[in-house]
């Protein structure tokens, strides 16, 4: 009897998830699920698809982990855009595997799921993924370094800042990416940290923030005190690494790597504390998505992936001042126009 | 008539019975029993030794594990750089622990005092000595809050801090447009705000102004709470509320100054935060309520309240720096960090409890 009633009242749950869905067509919403509150790329992508959505009459809402590797928080924005009868969702997920799971609810349930900025793993998890090609992002500052280095690359002293300890699929691309860039063999290219080159002195999990990445650059310097690379997930985590730097003198003697190319890293850039970074365009991809989701929602056709990559590719440019023969780049004055935050 | 005579020999002979009792003055038992009572009791009555000996005897291991990188004056030093923010704000949490309560909203109020230095400054172009004031105020008032609910409403604290918590983190977000301010414009805007970030050195031994701080601010509340009436009311407090009503103390605006006291802290520990990370980021200080009780109840303060100091809880953050740093320089994946603070944690409890024995 328990049973019937609990069926039921499910059934009737689910129907109206269903019945539901329907009488909002005319209003075509969408949900964007990104990784923090905080980090200015996020904040930026919610602007893009902010002002996309209005132009083309879509209602968006908008959610976001507490932290770098909120999971939780993840699953329960896609759980409410399901609840909501949304059309489609734009994810940055912060764990690409464990996310994949409430991704296939949501596509069972007729939403079209569309990852931003980080492929999913597998990547066919999604209907479509809009992204930079981190791989490239990350092989274009590996190469950058090593010609800056010159000679001095053979002995050069490592240091890789990465996320956190579930190496989401944007990690991996991006460390594997700069050490092939840097001609390093990396091993299996899907993971961090399985390397035995000499040059590297450390692997250590920054959290992708400031003082995540404090701590982590005195750690490496404690392990080698001559180290002269460091790799950095993002501009934030850049500039935690430069405060370690600068507190033991060392600022000058080192170079800094990163990846993002948001205003305050080109302004970093052409400051000196940072050396290159890898400029992505975070406002293309959110406004490519909600673009897509409404033409999902009325002609029901899906974007194409760009020739040769199993993903949309939405472009990178490497930003410095100080290029390199053989590596292509834009200074920070162009960059300057291009960054967003 | 021989009743009468009985009469007589009792009232003249009532003492006589007195000869094979003890003369001794009243005492307590001095536990002079073994060695080990003896040890036991030394403890009990000095509470900071346990968590001293963990960390020399930590320190010593990695030493011999590692060598020179970790056994250096430079790495040693590095440690308590690293631990300053934790410290400090482990100095707010052993008050409110002290007096049987917990504070799970310290990490929320340190930054967002941050965020309002930070604020004050940028956006309505306050001098920054009076904004790091401003920021170490709400500080205050936000541990006011906390003590308010505590104390007045009667709400139990961990319940009080698990909302203000999330009520603090959020406004951290709201008031702070979700932004961060860089660290160079921190610096033009005013190098007073990383001063505390700022070092010096001893030999090879670095020292930033931070370090300082909180070993300026564990001296001056070890004092507090040794000898001063205020302090011996919080551990009073903390071990019988009721008695320490009887015996005169307000036991409501004990608790509101406590938490109160405990909010400045925070706010001062968000001033040391800017120096130490450079920008002020909504991303700082996530697990700092974490970390703090970690350091306290590693430091041997007990969470019911009343027995702990503030030397431990310094000690008790220290020992965690030096697993993590030793650890990380050994070579091993992270992990194992968590896995060994999880080690010290019981085992510090488990100490605590047959420590207590004594008293028992």
């Amino acid at each position: 009897m328990k049973k019937t009633i609990v069926s039921a009242a499910l059934g009737a749950l689910a129907l109206g998830v269903v019945f539901s869905a329907p009488a909002q067509a005319a209003d075509v919403s969408a949900c964007l699920i990104t990784k923090t509150e905080s980090n200015p790329f996020f904040v930026k992508m919610k602007e893009g698809a902010t002002a996309k959505a209005q132009e083309l009459g879509v209602t968006l809402k908008a959610y976001a982990g507490k932290a770098e590797g909120d999971n939780e928080s993840q699953v329960a924005a896609i759980e409410t855009c399901i609840a909501d009868g949304a059309k489609g969702i734009l994810l940055v997920a912060t764990d690409t595997k464990a996310i994949v799971p409430t991704v296939k609810k949501a596509r069972d349930a007729g939403l079209v799921v569309i990852a931003l900025d980080t492929q999913l793993d597998p990547p066919e998890s999604a209907d479509a993924t809009f992204a930079t090609d981190n791989f490239l992002a990350g092989t274009l500052i590996g190469k950058w370094a090593a010609g800056t280095l010159g000679d001095k690359a053979k002995d050069a002293k490592i240091g890789l800042l990465d996320i956190n300890a579930s190496q989401p699929s944007v990690d991996v691309q991006r460390d594997q990416g700069f050490l092939t860039g840097f001609g390093i063999d990396v091993k299996d290219v899907k993971k961090n940290g399985d390397e035995d080159d000499p040059r590297i002195v450390g692997n250590e999990y920054s959290n992708a923030s400031e003082e995540g990445a404090r701590t982590a650059v005195e750690n490496l310097l404690q392990k080698d005190s001559d180290l002269n690379v460091v790799y950095t997930i993002n501009e934030p985590a850049a500039a935690g690494a430069y405060e370690a730097l600068k507190a033991v003198g060392k600022e000058k003697d080192v170079l800094i790597v990163s990846v993002d190319g948001g205003c305050p890293g080109v302004k970093n850039v052409a400051e000196g504390v940072i050396g290159a970074t890898s400029q992505q365009y975070p406002l293309m991809m959110a406004a490519l998505g909600v673009e897509a989701i409404k033409k999902f929602a009325d002609t029901g056709e899906l974007p194409k992936p760009t020739e040769g990559k199993n993903f949309f590719d939405t472009g990178v440019s490497l930003v410095t001042d100080k290029p390199v023969a053989g590596v292509e780049s834009i200074d920070t004055k162009t960059g300057t126009d291009k960054c967003w935050g | 008539m021989s009743k009468q005579s009985t009469t007589v020999k009792l009232s003249s002979d009532f003492e006589t019975v007195l000869a094979d009792s003890s003369s001794q003055v009243a005492s307590f038992d001095t536990n002079e029993k073994s060695l080990m009572m003896k040890f036991q009791h030394f403890l009990h009555s000095s509470p900071a030794m346990v968590p001293l000996i963990v960390l020399i005897m930590s320190i010593i291991f990695f030493g011999a594990l590692v060598g020179g990188k970790f056994f250096s004056a430079f790495a040693l030093t590095l440690i308590l750089q690293q631990v300053a923010i934790t410290g400090i704000v482990g100095l707010a949490q052993t008050l409110v622990v002290l007096t049987a309560g917990i504070d799970l909203s310290v990490g929320a109020i340190m930054v967002l005092s941050s965020v309002i230095m930070g604020q004050f400054t940028m956006r309505y172009g306050i001098p920054a000595p009076v904004s790091i004031l401003c920021g170490i105020g709400f500080g205050g008032l936000m541990g006011a809050l906390n003590g308010f609910l505590v104390a007045k409403i009667k709400l139990p604290p961990f319940i009080v801090t698990l909302g203000t918590w999330q009520i603090y983190s959020a406004t951290v977000y709201i008031y702070g447009n979700n932004e961060t301010i860089r660290s160079q414009d921190i610096e033009a805007a005013s190098p007073l705000f990383q001063l505390l970030g700022h070092s010096f050195r001893i030999g090879s031994a670095v020292f930033t102004y931070g370090v300082v701080l909180l070993l300026i601010m564990a001296a001056v509340l070890w004092y507090i709470l040794s000898k001063t009436a205020w302090g011996r009311h919080v551990y009073a407090v903390g071990d019988d509320p009721e008695a320490a009503k009887l015996a005169g103390v307000s036991v409501t605006k004990m608790l509101i100054s406590v938490y109160l006291f405990a909010g400045v802290i925070c706010g001062i520990a968000g001033w040391a935060l800017i120096g130490r990370v450079g920008s002020i980021s909504p991303q700082s200080g996530q697990f700092a309520n974490i970390e703090s009780i970690t350091a306290v109840v590693i430091g041997g303060t007990s969470l019911f309240g009343g027995r702990g100091s503030i030397l431990g809880t310094i000690f008790g953050a220290m020992t965690v720096g030096v697993f993590a740093l030793g650890l990380r320089l050994w070579g091993t994946d992270p992990q194992w960090t968590f896995l060994t603070v999880g080690v010290l944690i019981i085992s510090a409890v488990a100490v605590d409890q047959w420590i207590r024995k004594v008293a028992g």
